[in-house]
């Protein structure tokens, strides 16, 4: 009879010592091949290691924690991060494009994970930390990214695309019709790298999630389902997230007079 | 602003950099007007015509068509009515054709008209084309006959002011004066007026029946 454990083997931190030997194959590659990112990876894995050890001891704090504001203002930080963070990685700018990714993070996060925790999972009481932190932590890490495509190809199409942009105004286009294909591009590409993800999961990648659940002890036909309910929430997490900010670069990068606006755009 | 034109602009200014292109300029245009602008590269004559049709904002002064000013007709449909040809035209990939018929999707033009393709062909005619020209695919069209593309998509949609930017400057003589001919009998055939910015004192000399000036 095979014995089920209860939890993961625990890693002692002399063998966790070890497993960050593992980043000299990278430093050996960078020095050997002279990438110059000797010192980046350095900083990289440190901070990993510090971020991911703090986070541990606040997660254990966090889940013997029973009110419901608490929760939901850490939630509402964590996806304010993630707004900040989708604009730090566009090449070029606008005013107020800070509100308009915080807005759309916020919302379509909230959103998503609000109707999973509710709808789907039923977690008691809804906002039970250890079901809504990482759910939420897991749409917000993809939204993020689909944001960050979202506005550059936006803020890329429309400065591209301008002389188009800008036949079609004169004609008569409403700042929409105008801009239609460039924020449908925009969208297209944003949500590339979910619907890649979507495909090949289980075949290619065995996601992170899944991957703790089992190895906590999970059985895998119940890790899976737990797999399919959060590939779903990414999915129309990041749609929205996307739409939204997409729709309100737009916006901010046009004017009411159906004028393109790329004096607001900076680099 | 006298309330029989057709379009008016009273008061303008602008200034770009803290350098004042024009102050206190005024425009009125009667149906049949072709007025030549005249001015040297870098005055602004491409920022002038951009804001009649308000690709720019307007930073002092009024405009007014029939009598209404801009936000009375909705920016589309001002812009519809008072069209901007850009000295650098441009293309959707896909046939000539298909970028004729696409501005006829925009919501503005729907309810001003319908694409007519024999009004094209006999245009195309007059430029010394035929039919065919249709079937061509856009991204492979020279200068020049990308700005008959770009005359031809606006010319189809009846403004009533068409403001030319450069309208010839990639076309061969022989072409040009068509192109001068086929405007005159197209501006004739209704209550519409043209302003066309140009390098070339000839064309200005042959086509226009005024002049507007920008200095200083």
């Amino acid at each position: 009879m095979t014995v089920v454990p209860a939890g993961a083997l625990p890693i002692s931190t002399g063998r966790l010592a070890l497993s960050a030997l593992l980043i000299l194959v990278n430093v050996a590659l960078s020095a050997g091949l002279r990438l110059g990112l000797g010192r980046t990876l350095l900083v990289a894995a440190l901070r990993m290691v510090v971020q991911l050890l703090l986070v541990g001891l606040v997660l254990e704090w966090l889940f013997q924690q029973r009110g419901a504001l608490l929760i939901v203002v850490l939630g509402m930080a964590m996806a304010a991060i993630a707004g900040i963070a989708a604009v730090n990685r566009t090449r070029r700018r606008f005013a107020g494009i800070y509100a308009d990714s915080l807005l759309s993070v916020m919302s379509s996060s909230a959103l998503v994970t609000g109707l999973a925790l509710a709808g789907i999972i039923r977690s008691d009481p809804w906002y039970a930390p250890q079901y809504l932190i990482p759910l939420l932590g897991m749409v917000l890490g993809n939204t993020l990214n689909g944001i960050s495509l979202g506005l550059d190809r936006l803020m890329e199409g429309l400065e591209g695309g301008r002389e188009l942009v800008e036949t079609a105004l004169a004609l008569g286009a409403s700042r929409w019709e105008a801009c239609r294909d460039v924020i449908r591009e925009a969208i297209r590409v944003a949500m590339i790298p979910t619907i890649n993800s979507m495909m090949v999961m289980g075949l290619v990648s065995l996601p992170g999630m899944m991957t703790g659940q089992i190895l906590a002890g999970a059985a895998p036909t119940a890790a899976v389902r737990y797999q399919i309910v959060i590939v779903f929430m990414i999915a129309s997490g990041t749609a929205l997230g996307v739409f939204g900010v997409v729709v309100l670069g737009w916006l901010r990068l046009t004017s009411r007079d159906h004028q393109l606006r790329l004096d607001r755009l900076r680099s | 602003m006298e309330p029989s034109a057709l379009f008016s602009a009273a008061g303008l200014g602008c200034s770009l950099g803290g350098r004042l292109l024009w102050r206190d300029l005024g425009l009125t245009l009667q149906a049949g007007d072709r007025i030549g602008l005249v001015a040297p590269s870098g005055q602004g004559k491409t920022l002038l015509l951009r804001s009649l049709a308000l690709l720019e904002p307007l930073q002092a002064g009024a405009l007014s068509l029939r009598g209404c000013p801009p936000a009375a007709w909705g920016l589309p449909a001002w812009r519809a009515r008072v069209c901007y040809l850009s000295q650098r035209p441009v293309a959707h990939a896909g046939t000539v054709e298909d970028n004729l018929r696409r501005v006829w999707a925009f919501s503005s033009q729907r309810r001003r008209g319908v694409w007519q393709p024999q009004r094209i062909r006999h245009w195309l005619t007059r430029l010394g084309r035929n039919g065919g020209f249709l079937g061509y695919r856009a991204e492979r069209l020279s200068g020049g006959e990308l700005q008959m593309l770009a005359l031809l998509r606006a010319l189809q949609l009846d403004p009533e002011v068409l403001l030319l930017d450069e309208p010839s400057a990639s076309l061969d003589m022989a072409t040009s004066l068509a192109l001068e001919a086929l405007l005159c009998d197209w501006l004739a055939a209704g209550q519409r007026a043209c302003v066309l910015a140009s390098h070339d004192p000839g064309q200005i000399s042959r086509f226009t029946s005024g002049r507007l000036e920008l200095n200083r």
